[in-house]
């Protein structure tokens, strides 16, 4: 297997990563990076599980190669919270108690901030359609919807947010 | 929330419990799920040393092995080891041991594992599972429960007479019956024969899969000596170590099993599914890591299903829509391996009155060993698949006889001191009162026009009732250990699956010891070597029963505390108590925070000496009062600990143009005795809605001669954001338990029992049509308006 070095920009920080040409951006930030946060629930894009910023994009990261993002800007759930200071959207998936096993959190919150980027006032079926591929098995999703409805009333925090 | 009814005030002022017991305090576990920090099984790291394990398995629904050549693949560069089952003749299984690790002369289902590869990378595992060759002699497979329990069925396991089996499983020597339970109450014929109403009724409940969405992942370790560590997504820490061990012949202390948080169980990692797979292999490459994590195709068609079922129910009432007889016979597909699926076959059998009053009950529960996947528990355990049929002929008798079902289940439900279906006296329960709330919730009786003229509205109810299904004497325990400033750390052996145990825990502890909530950490993750004994995070029974465990640990340190203090002020440790962490003295007023006493005692005067020492807290709880069965009639003093019970009701709108049934609403109300903290049991009655309505929609797992063609989520639909209905209710009833924590019993599971029924009673309002077996796919229900004439 071909190996290439790539340089990607995790959560800010400029990685020099080697990684063989069927690696998948996921696989690279859990097994290379150590990032764990992000999940894997199906490698196929069907659960969102998966879902990171790739350049201000939400992504399934299952589903893109590592080598693909060379030079390109990623961002994980890792980022949302800077200096002890949750994301909205972190902060009111608590208080809606929208979490449960916390295995689709990660992924439903890249999402959700993805939604409220680039729609800070989104309609319910808004919601429900940015969701509706981050699977949840164990919440029934109303709590979820109503927590990002809740974080777009209160809007970002000063340096938080998704990458813009 | 706006639209989400707690009915519970917040502080809980009714069954007055110290607090925060009856408190909706914030999740312990919120903020590390929130930042990608919680860990999980996969999230473990072991370095370059760790090998991978991938899994060869059985084409065929049922074939004899002939011959495993495995030369081809140990000659792949990469690859560390083979193992086939000569590696594990011993046997392995919950209640009934009729397993062998990997299949030794058969294999009993597609899927079933024939050899173990560890290799340096998961490709090339892979890549060896192909150069593994395998000969099989292909044997006539049974795929239906009802086909192998005839006379001339091809016998699964010749060997079931000889197998190791728990006192109250009943298997039947020579056939595919791993356990028949029956109930004989009553004089069912004679009932029939008087009644004013009978409905006959079969259905044919599907396979379905839990889906969690964390697949199951091990990670196992054995050293030079022998001597394992097995690290997994697990609901049965406990358990997983004595049947592993028990099958390798090693002893359970020389088995360590860690398991951090679970990503979603509902039943699935429970026992033993995939994990011993592991542990056989790394047997064989002793001191590397092997991790064997399955692909989400894997975790559709090889791990525990929830069962298939086929139901035939004749049930009759007088003319006074008094129930007076039910005639059951359950089939159940249990699969290739009992597993679970004995179990479920007796909790079917001692439940299968449905939470009512019936003089005359004849059940006989099979569990029947088919060519299919292997029967598991899920949330409900198999009361989902039964109460789906029991409760629309319940309903459909109502109407018979011109009752309203409303009316008609809290005419029939039990209620304290009814003589259940066992003989067991039915303990003080809230049933009626749910029934009540569930029905007022929607509306019941109105009729709204629906929102279009090529829609129908409806409204349907069913109730439920389930008892923690383990075996008699499951147990638990805790400790609790205090640290220098006065805050305590929890140890238990329960696991956090996504329902909020590790928090409920924590609020018993805080509100037994007397101090703040926030200074209870939990000893996690779960590790066998460590934390205390628990059965299994199963039967919805943690909050019952660890909760006792943990509730006798805090009172065990708040006596030593006490006693302690009351010895160094000369005082009785009756007029002391701990309030939000002081230890104060009701009769001269003084006051200490427990901050160094609880760990360095407390000096003696005049620089005497001292008293006390570290503070350490023990508790545990077992229940001792459940007794045997009768084999032939289900007869005994006490079959189960307690029952929960509740209702649900729905309301939909089918279209009929296009069959699509949508659930407008859902009101839930159950009876749990105590809430330790509502908003919890109020997202567990939610959660457990929509996964209802997503088995009651959607889910089939779709088998065609024994393989299961829809292995992804592609094919295989659940519930997402866009179908849950935006009006839930959630109602909290409490009708204390005698011997809960506070008067707590388990809620878990019990809010997907009703929702199938409910939807299809609702459905039969809305067009008159019984819908039968779900899922009630928008096909189904289309073809079922044209054969009833409803759409051309």
């Amino acid at each position: 297997m071909a190996h290439h070095k790539i340089s990607v920009t995790v959560n800010g920080s400029v990685e020099s990563v080697d990684v063989p040409s069927n690696m998948t951006l996921l696989t690279m930030l859990r097994e290379k990076l150590g990032l764990t946060g992000t999940k894997n629930g199906c490698t196929a894009g069907e659960c969102g599980a998966c879902t990171v910023f790739l350049n201000g994009e939400p992504v399934n990261s299952c589903l893109v190669l590592a080598v693909e993002c060379d030079g390109a800007e990623v961002r994980t759930v890792e980022s949302l919270a800077r200096n002890g200071q949750l994301d909205p959207i972190q902060q009111s998936v608590i208080d809606h108690n929208a979490v449960q096993c916390g295995f689709c959190t990660p992924g439903v919150l890249i999402s959700a901030r993805a939604l409220l980027d680039r729609n800070p006032d989104p309609t319910e079926e808004e919601i429900r359609d940015a969701l509706v591929g981050n699977l949840c098995r164990c919440t029934g999703y109303i709590r979820i919807l109503d927590a990002v409805k809740d974080a777009a009333r209160v809007g970002a925090a000063p340096g938080t947010g998704g990458s813009r | 929330m706006d639209t989400v009814e707690t009915t519970t005030p917040r502080p809980h002022q009714e069954n007055a419990a110290p607090r925060p017991v009856g408190e909706s305090v914030t999740r312990l576990d919120a903020h590390e799920k929130v930042t990608g920090e919680a860990v999980f099984a996969d999230d473990l790291q072991f370095g370059p040393n760790m090998l991978y394990a991938r899994i060869k398995r059985s084409p065929h629904p049922h074939a004899r092995i002939l011959k495993i050549d495995a030369s081809q693949a140990l000659a792949l560069p990469g690859v560390k080891t083979v193992v086939t089952g000569q590696s594990t003749p011993g046997f392995i299984g919950l209640y009934l041991k009729d397993r062998h690790i990997f299949c030794t002369d058969r294999a009993r289902f597609v899927g079933d594992p024939v050899a173990g590869v560890a290799a340096v990378t998961e490709e090339i595992a892979e890549r060896a599972l192909d150069l593994i060759h395998v000969e099989y002699e292909v044997l006539p497979p049974v795929l239906d429960p009802e086909d192998g329990v005839r006379p001339d069925a091809e016998l699964l396991h010749p060997e079931l007479g000889s197998y190791e089996v728990a006192n109250f499983i009943f298997p039947q020597p020579g056939t595919n019956i791993p356990n028949l339970f029956k109930i004989r109450k009553g004089d069912v014929d004679q009932a029939l024969s008087e009644a004013a109403a009978v409905v006959h009724h079969t259905f044919r409940v599907p396979h379905v899969q839990h889906v969690p969405i964390e697949p199951h992942v091990a990670i196992a370790k054995v050293d030079e000596r022998g001597r394992v560590t097995l690290w997994g997504s697990s609901q049965s820490p406990f358990a997983q170590r004595n049947l592993i061990a028990s099958a390798l012949g090693i002893s359970q202390a020389d088995l360590e099993v860690v398991a951090p948080y679970v990503g979603g169980g509902f039943g699935c990692k429970a026992g033993v599914s995939m994990e011993a797979l592991a542990v056989a292999i790394a047997m064989q490459v002793r001191g590397r890591p092997v991790k064997l994590r399955l692909t989400r195709e894997e975790e559709f068609y090889t791990t525990f299903v929830r069962q298939g079922l086929v139901a035939h129910f004749t049930m009759a009432c007088d003319a006074e829509g008094n129930l007076t007889a039910m005639d059951n016979k359950f089939y159940w597909d249990g699969g290739a391996y009992a597993e679970y699926g004995v179990n479920m076959t007796r909790g079917a059998g001692y439940s299968s009155s449905g939470p009512y009053d019936v003089p005359n009950v004849r059940t006989d529960s099979f569990c029947v060993y088919t060519n299919h996947p292997v029967g598991g528990p899920m949330r409900g355990f198999g009361q989902p698949e039964m109460q789906c049929g029991l409760e629309q002929c319940i309903n459909h008798l109502a109407l018979e006889i011109g009752m309203d079902p409303m009316d008609f289940r809290r005419r029939n439900c039990v209620k304290e001191g009814s003589n259940l279906v066992t003989g067991m006296k039915m303990h003080a329960t809230g049933i009626g009162e749910c029934i009540e709330k569930a029905a007022e919730a929607i509306g019941w009786g109105h009729k709204d026009p629906p929102s279009a003229p090529h829609k129908r509205r409806g409204k349907g109810i069913a109730a439920m009732w389930k008892a923690p299904a383990m075996s008699p004497n499951a147990g638990s325990s805790a400790w609790i250990e205090m640290s220098e400033d006065g805050k305590c750390t929890l140890g238990l052996g329960g696991q956090e699956l996504g329902q909020g145990t590790f928090t409920v825990m924590a609020q018993m502890a805080a509100a037994t010891l007397g101090i703040p909530y926030d200074w209870v950490r939990i000893a996690s993750p779960v590790d066998t070597k460590y934390s205390p004994y628990e059965w299994q995070t199963v039967a919805s029974r943690l909050t019952w029963s660890m909760g006792n465990a943990v509730v006798a640990a805090a009172k065990d340190a708040r006596r030593q505390i006490l006693e302690l203090v009351a010895r160094s002020w000369e005082e009785t440790p009756e007029d002391l108590d701990i309030v939000n962490g002081n230890v104060i003295s009701a009769k001269s007023g003084r006051s200490s925070s427990l901050k160094g006493l609880v760990v360095y005692g407390l000096a003696k005067p005049g620089d005497q000496g001292w008293i006390g020492g570290p503070i350490l807290g023990r508790g545990s709880f077992m229940p001792t009062y459940v007794t045997g069965l009768d084999p032939e009639t289900g007869q005994g003093q006490r079959a189960v600990v307690h029952y929960t019970t509740g209702a649900q009701a729905v309301e939909v709108e089918v279209d009929l143009e296009t069959g699509r049934v949508q659930v407008l609403r859902g009101a839930s109300a159950f009876d749990m005795g105590k809430a330790i903290n509502p908003d919890l049991v109020n997202v567990q009655m939610e959660g457990g809605l929509v996964q209802g309505i997503s088995t009651a929609l959607f889910e089939c797992l779709q088998l065609k001669d024994g393989v299961v063609r829809n292995p992804s989520f592609v094919d295989y639909r659940i519930a997402t954001s866009a179908d849950a209905p935006r009006d839930m209710q959630s109602i909290i009833v409490e009708v204390p338990q005698d011997d809960g924590p506070f008067g707590a019993r388990g809620v878990g599971e019990h809010s997907m029992v009703p929702t199938m029924p409910a939807i299809a009673n609702a459905i039969h309002d809305a067009l008159g049509i019984h819908p039968g077996a779900p899922p009630f796919t928008a096909e189904k229900v289309y073809l079922a308006m044209v054969d009833a004439g409803l759409v051309k």
